[in-house]
């Protein structure tokens, strides 16, 4: 064996993220959630207005473009005459900020008892793996409505119930690829040398099912900004003051023939978000998954 | 035939687990029950007392559940207080509209999903392919509540090509033998009947369909590009068979397995998604009602009515798994 050919050293995850910036339409939409995430961040210095302050002297006030628009208040105002655009801009603090903390919080929930289950398995196993199969037994929004129904409405209660339903994902994910993992020669390796058997898990399989565990991760975050914004639609979510973009839609139903804009423009913003999302975590999947580029 | 015990065997523990999370729902009721159903109504502490019994509350957790699960299997909810009526029987009167209208979407779904994505999945790479991807990809984005009023924004308000809501004219409703309207008003001989009923079912037909014909255009589509790859379709092409016999026989039937069990799942999405539809286009059914009895305080149809949900869900999802073996025999082996 001639030593003489130097591979240059380049992590997969690198490899990965330069397929991914190479690609437009992940970066654009990677753009396009930052975006939003930032207005939400900074929601009370961006928004022009109150988003709470009504007077009924500007009720259904028309977006810009139409006649009688003004740049005042450029999307318009809803029935209580409060500003649509400054509404919006808090809306995306409950709609990322419920998406980003639930996703989080399963998946740190879900990729811990999956790590377990597929590791130690025996009794573990399949008392979770049957908890899993009775939760997944549930459609999602039945479940959520049935739940949020019963517990009252409010953001702590959306918060729980989403994460009840939604740590099941990363629980599959997890415990699927520890499965896979625990029989490769590295963990036969550390075990061999005696290593305990929470180090293994976090130290040695961890780090290699994590970048599975993300991609999904980001995939469900859309699935779960349309399951708040549905349940807020139904008034089973946020509660007023608090502005969520499913809330802001159920406030234009009434208006529909007076004032079409109320419904449709939030439900919009719901719309290019997830889009977004979901465009941006099909490329994320596409450069890191290495089964994809044999 | 073994496979099939097991899958039957396999649902029993779900079924009860299913049943357990129901009941700890109500547990999670803040407050006490009782007092909130009763809201600002005078109650003696006999009837309050009697009450409790009613519902089981005055036994220990354990027990109730038992008894809850005892009288669930045997189809016993109590009485709805709003409706002064059983449980049971609300549920039912709502229940043809439910079915008709998710029997509609499931037909519109199955036949826009997979005929495109059978195209798609043929024509890959071309404009056709492109066209239907990125349509499949806003129909799984869009959030269901949105569609549903741009639709009535669109079609009701602007053009009244649609009525904006409920289930038919007034008047109109056709004697009832199986009480889905389509098909009484045709049994009844009366097709203006008819063509009113469809025309209050459209709309919400289609918000809850588009979805679910979007997930299944891209499961079908995934599915006949990697039949197309297999050595049979080769093969099949290459013994000389026209392409149009080698799509038919050989592709199609290939495909449509995992579509199948998709459908089954997304009809999940589609018990859930009626609970919104119906709300919007004011549609009476069980959606709707469980919707009404949230805000109405009426915990036990809101109880059976999740729990009826949750097993039709977990049955078609059994059913499914039996018809993907069906299917696609190999994996029974």
């Amino acid at each position: 064996m001639s030593a003489s050919i130097a591979l240059p050293e380049v992590s997969p995850a690198a490899l990965g993220l330069r397929r991914f910036v190479s690609d437009r339409t992940s970066l654009c939409c990677t753009a396009i959630v930052l975006l939003a995430a930032l207005t939400a961040l900074f929601a009370p210095v961006i928004a022009p207005h109150d988003p709470s302050d009504a007077d009924l002297l500007r009720r259904l006030q028309p977006p810009v473009w139409q006649a009688d628009g003004t740049w005042d208040y450029p999307l318009g105002c809803d029935g209580l005459g409060r500003d649509i655009l400054s509404r919006l801009i808090f809306g995306a603090r409950v709609s990322l900020g419920v998406g980003f903390g639930v996703v989080l919080v399963s998946s740190v929930i879900g990729t811990v008892l999956g790590t377990v289950a597929g590791f130690a398995r025996g009794v573990i196993d399949t008392v979770l793996s049957r908890i899993a199969d009775v939760l997944l037994g549930f459609p999602y929004l039945v479940f959520a409505i049935g739940l949020m129904g019963m517990m009252g409405p409010g953001l702590g209660n959306i918060v729980v119930t989403l994460v009840l339903k939604e740590w099941v994902v990363a629980f599959r994910v997890a415990r699927g690829e520890t499965l896979g993992a625990r029989e490769q020669d590295y963990v036969e390796a550390a075990r061999a040398v005696g290593c305990p058997a929470w180090r293994i898990m976090g130290g040695e399989i961890l780090p290699n099912i994590l970048s599975p565990v993300l991609v999904v991760a980001t995939i469900r975050m859309a699935h779960v900004i349309i399951m708040e914004s549905s349940l807020s639609f139904l008034g089973l979510g946020v509660q007023p003051p608090s502005v969520s973009w499913g809330g802001m839609v159920a406030d234009g139903r009434e208006f529909l023939a007076d004032g079409w804009w109320i419904a449709t423009l939030p439900g919009l913003a719901i719309l290019i978000v997830v889009l977004a999302i979901n465009l941006a975590s099909q490329g994320a999947r596409e450069a890191f998954d290495p089964r994809l580029h044999r | 035939m073994i496979r099939l015990l097991q899958r039957v065997l396999h649902l029993i523990p779900v079924l009860l687990g299913t049943i357990l999370v129901v009941f700890a729902m109500t547990a999670a009721t803040p407050g006490d029950p009782v007092q909130i159903m009763l809201g600002d109504q005078r109650a003696t502490p006999e009837q309050i007392a009697a009450l409790r019994h009613d519902m089981g509350l005055d036994l220990p957790l354990a027990e109730r559940f038992v008894s809850f699960a005892w009288r669930a299997l045997h189809g016993e909810f109590g009485r709805s207080f709003f409706h002064r009526r059983p449980v049971l029987d609300v549920i039912a009167d709502r229940l043809p509209a439910t079915i008709e209208l998710t029997l509609a979407a499931t037909v519109l779904a199955l036949g826009i999903g997979i005929p495109l994505g059978l195209l798609a999945g043929v024509r890959r790479g071309h404009v056709t392919d492109r066209a239907a991807s990125i349509t499949a990809l806003v129909g799984v984005s869009l959030p269901g509540f949105w569609l549903g009023l741009l639709l009535m924004l669109l079609f009701s308000v602007t053009l009244h090509w649609f009525p904006v809501s409920g289930r038919t004219g007034y008047g109109d409703e056709p004697a009832a033998v199986t009480h889905l309207l389509l098909i009484d008003s045709l049994l009844a001989g009366r097709p203006a009947a008819f063509f009113e009923a469809l025309r209050h079912l459209a709309l919400p037909a289609i918000t809850l369909a588009l979805p679910m014909a979007a997930v299944l255009m891209r499961v079908t589509r995934a599915a006949v590009v990697d039949v197309l790859r297999a050595d049979y379709v080769l093969f099949a092409e290459a013994k000389g068979l026209s392409r149009r016999r080698v799509l038919l026989v050989h592709v199609m039937k290939n495909a449509l397995a995992p579509a199948v069990s998709v459908a089954a799942l997304e009809i999940g999405a589609l018990l859930g998604g009626n609970m919104i539809v119906e709300t919007i286009f004011a549609w009476p059914g069980v959606g709707r009602l469980v919707v009404e009895s949230i805000f109405a305080r009426n915990y036990p149809v809101v109880q059976a009515a999740v729990l009826l949900y949750a097993l039709v869900f977990v049955l078609l999802n059994g059913l499914a798994d039996v018809l993907y073996g069906v299917l696609n025999p190999r994996i029974s082996a």
